[in-house]
């Protein structure tokens, strides 16, 4: 410690740094998520009452498949966002935490990588 | 853990929240069911992708009544967040900290996610 110097010393302290960063795309990917919610309506009535072939064809048009993927990538990222910080404010031991956090960027990112790859498997059965 | 054993002065429980309050923490709650409702969404993929009967057996599933008591249920909670969410985007420019102002939006909020969901309902009916 005494090798370090006034400058080193302050450095590092203060805020996480990173917080304005979490807090913009938050608000961000909620603006995106405001017309991909209405979108959804469309696919919960497609899912509700469309026969299978219709559904298919249906998620394989490009704009509702790039809509899909939207909201899918979009969605988990703000719920990513949203559930970091009910961990940070419920779960106080650090390792938990830490763990926690790690562990929930991990399944969002599972998230959107299975919806991708499902709308592919979706889109090869379609033809 | 010597911390655990000190008393805490009571805080929440005591006091009867005001429906600001209420208001904010059902905007949370309803962040956390989504993400559930999200992982629904992503199965219900998964069935489509699972090939024709997969997705019949969804589907008639789907239809029973306690399971679209669910999927409006998910909607409501849906447009709900989306109606705070889009007030929380007012407070960030600076603006609605009025206090009767405040009470005044979530009246605005309920009901707006309220007719948000009946007038998806209605059109998902109609096609039916």
């Amino acid at each position: 410690m005494a090798y370090k110097s006034a400058l080193a010393k302050a450095q590092g302290l203060g805020s996480a740094k990173s917080g304005t960063m979490h807090w913009w795309m938050q608000r961000v990917t909620a603006v995106a998520l405001i017309p991909l919610s209405f979108w959804v309506i469309l696919f919960i009535k497609q899912l509700l009452s469309a026969p299978f072939n219709d559904m298919q064809q249906w998620l394989v048009n490009p704009i509702n498949a790039s809509l899909l993927l939207a909201w899918v990538c979009l969605g988990f990222y703000h719920a990513v966002l949203g559930l970091q910080i009910v961990i940070e404010d419920y779960v106080s031991a650090e390792f938990w935490q830490i763990s926690l956090v790690w562990l929930l960027k991990l399944a969002g990112l599972a998230g959107a990588i299975s919806s991708l790859v499902l709308l592919m498997k979706i889109a090869v059965a379609a033809g | 853990m010597p911390q655990r054993t000190r008393p805490l002065s009571p805080h929440l429980q005591v006091y009867r929240l005001p429906i600001t309050a209420i208001v904010s923490i059902m905007h949370r709650m309803m962040g956390v069911a989504l993400t559930f409702a999200l992982i629904l969404f992503v199965v219900s993929l998964a069935m489509i992708a699972g090939g024709k009967s997969d997705y019949q057996t969804m589907q008639s599933l789907l239809n029973q009544w306690w399971m679209l008591v669910l999927v409006w249920g998910m909607v409501y909670a849906l447009f709900f967040h989306l109606c705070h969410g889009i007030r929380h985007l007012i407070w960030d420019v600076g603006s609605g900290f009025d206090k009767v102002l405040m009470n005044y939006y979530i009246i605005l909020e309920m009901f707006g996610a309220l007719a948000f969901t009946a007038l998806s309902f209605l059109f998902v009916q109609l096609g039916h």
